[in-house]
């Protein structure tokens, strides 16, 4: 059927229109960023502000307090913003994983049969969830500024020191026969992975168990601590020693750290034991009465049979936290955390290139935030019930 | 035009978003193809808004207070209601804006506030690479640093090892880099955005020292309650002529907040005051005042002001000398000597150019 294609058979073909349509909007969506950019940078140059990144090859001439890698103010903006990055990388991750035990610790609690606990843990999670963010990263960088003087630090665990000024830790450094403990770290993992491999294809076939934790226990700790000692412990350990103002040597977590970490985590925290509570409960009585017929004990009903159906629930609303988490870390600016936000802050200000500056910031947290969806999602998957 | 696109620049920033101007065709064509008249029209615009908005400090003892009865007062202040007297004839006539060292400048490219008087240091690529005009120096300063007496620090060369806080966006930040750089010490420091947060954080013994210019070192001392047990170290590390600003572009305004801040310096040398001004008004033998005064020749008119700007201005405060003693002098609890800021012929460096 040789029917000639016009406008008009298009609109009237359903699904030609929802195309036409589609492409309508793409278009106008498309001219609009052209405006936006083409205007942006014809006023930019009118101003005679050069755009571009190229200024992030001027030195910075400003110090940072917080260097995960090496920094001097002789390095460059592009270098102090990726130490500014490191540092929301750092507190978010230290954050994503203590909210994490945080939660499922708390939702579980709440859940117990014992009236103290769950109170306990219900007036946690709501003082924590109601109070601003904000204002929970203030009033714990308050607390932990109001700690004793550098001369009267609190000694603890040996040579941790605790003062105003954070916490101060013994760093080590490795000497060179340390290299063997790490091998065999690696080879036991090794063998402990395959173990466990062989050991599961066993049970699966003769029904047999095998002491898996004893033997990672004995293959991972208790070896390379053998090696560690017969080598003669190669660690020196840089015990930080009293100075005129500070300690020197170790290396010290500061309290606008220890406070956004704190605060970041008990605060999400709160969020994911709801979460984790909601999941539990979303597991049907029914499924635990079966594993207690079936003569399953109690720590294994929930490990085997309730927490992996709960976790289908739980994973989806816990990505959101973890995103919420990273974003939130750039309330440091309030305490003076030099995390990516505040140094850009700097830069911006020491530069005058706004834009850019401001273009940087959303894609590194557009790219974080999809970073972290992307592996959550495969986890979902990975965990996501198997249907047959 | 530079305005307009530093403007979207300042939006982006505080909303965080790429911010659009839809019609580009249609503002450019609103003002004059010459980028020198581009951004005119301040004083325009405030006219018709009858309200000067200044940029001040959030709160730094002497320069930017609130007074007793709750109203902004100041050195830095008292350039604001002296501009506002000179435009609008009316020196409460101002808006302030509270600033800190991080959004003072998107705010004064945004077009937010008309002039910025916020112990700014002038500098080079701030004047040129930023793209404001500073209008003169109001107060000739310096880096310097405040710590415990009990610390028994003489020198900052002696402050290895020590932490230091320092107010984030100044140069005192670029400054301390450069200084314990160049002496091969090390330090740590401890970023903060206002001088009442690093004034607690120093307070709370979070640093060793606090640095910052002398000036906001001996106004944040005068508010300490144990203030003889701190001392300022004798060393200026640094040159930090502070004055006020406006954006660059604008020649007519710059040239009306340049003229406002030499003719009260002017009449400190002349020896006009708020108290003898009116008596002055009825003619003296100094052709130089009567111009100033505007009861000889056109002053006021080539700036696009009334004949009796200076007075305006005048009567809102004084001259230089009466602000600095009011605010900063040795009567009050800053007790800063007049120093550098003394005028020319009393050993100073302060010296306006001639008012005719």
């Amino acid at each position: 059927m040789a029917e000639r294609i016009t406008l008009r058979t298009i609109w009237f073909d359903r699904r030609g229109r929802g195309y036409l349509l589609q492409l309508i909007v793409l278009l106008l969506v498309a001219v609009f960023f052209a405006v936006i950019t083409s205007n942006t940078i014809a006023n930019l140059q009118k101003a005679g502000l050069t755009s571009g990144f190229g200024f992030l090859g001027d030195q910075a001439f400003f110090d940072i307090n917080q260097r995960l890698i090496d920094y001097t103010s002789q390095s460059s903006f592009g270098r102090a913003l990726i130490v500014g990055l490191l540092n929301t990388v750092l507190v978010s991750s230290l954050g994503i994983i203590t909210a994490t035990l945080i939660g499922f610790f708390a939702g579980i609690l709440r859940l117990s049969n014992n009236w103290l606990v769950s109170r306990l843990v219900t007036g946690y999670v709501e003082i924590t969830r109601n109070v601003p963010l904000l204002l929970q990263i203030i009033f714990w960088w308050a607390i932990l500024t109001s700690l004793p003087r550098v001369r009267e630090s609190i000694p603890f665990l040996g040579s941790f020191l605790l003062n105003n000024r954070g916490l101060r830790a013994p760093s080590p450094n490795f000497e060179s026969p340390f290299l063997w403990v790490f091998i065999t770290l690696i080879l036991c993992s090794i063998v402990t992975v395959a173990i466990s491999i062989w050991s599961r294809r066993r049970q699966k076939l003769t029904g047999k168990t095998f002491p898996i934790t004893l033997a990672g226990v004995f293959l991972l700790i208790i070896i390379p601590l053998f090696v560690y000692y017969g080598l003669g412990q190669p660690i020196n350990w840089d015990i930080p020693e009293r100075t005129r103002f500070n300690f020197r040597g170790g290396f010290n977590i500061t309290p606008e750290l220890l406070a956004l970490w704190i605060a970041l985590a008990t605060y999400t925290g709160a969020f994911i034991s709801e979460i984790v509570r909601a999941g539990v409960l979303s597991v049907s009585t029914g499924q635990s009465e079966a594993a207690f017929s079936l003569g399953l004990r109690k720590n294994h009903t929930m490990r085997l049979i309730v927490i992996p159906q709960a976790l289908r629930v739980i994973i989806p609303p816990l990505t959101s936290q973890y995103l919420n988490l990273t974003k939130n870390s750039s309330l440091a600016i309030a305490i003076g955390y030099q995390d990516l936000v505040s140094i850009g802050g700097t830069i911006l200000n020491q530069s005058g290139h706004a834009l850019e500056v401001v273009a940087i910031w959303m894609v590194v947290y557009l790219s974080l935030s999809l970073a972290t969806s992307a592996f959550m999602n495969w986890y979902n998957k990975r965990i996501s019930l198997v249907e047959r | 035009m530079k305005r307009f696109s530093i403007k979207i620049a300042a939006v982006a920033l505080s909303l965080g978003v790429v911010a659009c101007d839809e019609t580009p065709k249609e503002k450019e064509s609103k003002v004059a193809p010459t980028s020198s008249v581009a951004s005119g029209g301040t004083l325009d615009d405030v006219k018709k808004r009858g309200v000067l908005q200044c940029g001040i400090n959030t709160g730094l003892a002497g320069f930017a207070y609130t007074d007793d009865a709750g109203k902004w007062a100041g050195f830095d202040v008292a350039y604001c209601r002296a501009l506002a007297a000179a435009v609008l004839g009316d020196p409460d006539k101002v808006k302030y804006v509270n600033l800190t060292g991080k959004n003072r400048f998107p705010a004064l490219a945004s077009g937010e506030i008309d002039v910025l008087s916020r112990n700014t240091t002038w500098t080079f690529s701030r004047d040129v690479k930023l793209g404001f005009t500073f209008i003169g120096v109001s107060y000739y300063d310096g880096q310097g640093f405040i710590g415990r007496k009990k610390l028994g620090v003489k020198s900052a060369k002696e402050l290895d090892g020590a932490s230091i806080c320092i107010q984030t966006g100044t140069t005192t930040e670029l400054n301390l880099a450069d200084f314990f750089r160049v002496n091969k010490i090390k330090y740590e420091p401890v970023p903060i955005e206002t001088n009442e947060e690093a004034r607690k954080a120093y307070l709370a013994e979070r640093c060793d020292v606090y640095t910052t210019d002398a000036s906001g070192l001996a106004a944040t001392k005068s508010t300490f309650s144990d203030a003889d047990k701190h001392m300022v170290f004798p060393e200026i590390i640094s040159k930090e002529p502070l004055g006020p600003l406006v954006r660059q572009g604008d020649d007519a305004w710059a040239d009306i907040a340049r003229w406002t801040l030499n003719a009260l310096i002017n009449a400190e040398e002349y020896g006009v005051t708020s108290a003898n001004i009116d008596q002055m008004l009825k003619g003296t033998k100094n052709p130089e005042i009567n111009r100033m005064l505007g009861t000889e020749g056109s002053l006021g008119e080539m700036l696009g002001l009334p004949k009796d700007w200076a007075v305006k201005a005048l009567k809102a405060g004084g001259n230089y000398g009466e602000i600095f003693d009011r605010y900063l002098g040795e009567k009050t609890p800053l007790g800063l000597s007049r120093g550098l800021n003394a005028l020319w012929k009393n050993g100073g460096i302060l010296y306006a150019p001639p008012m005719r």
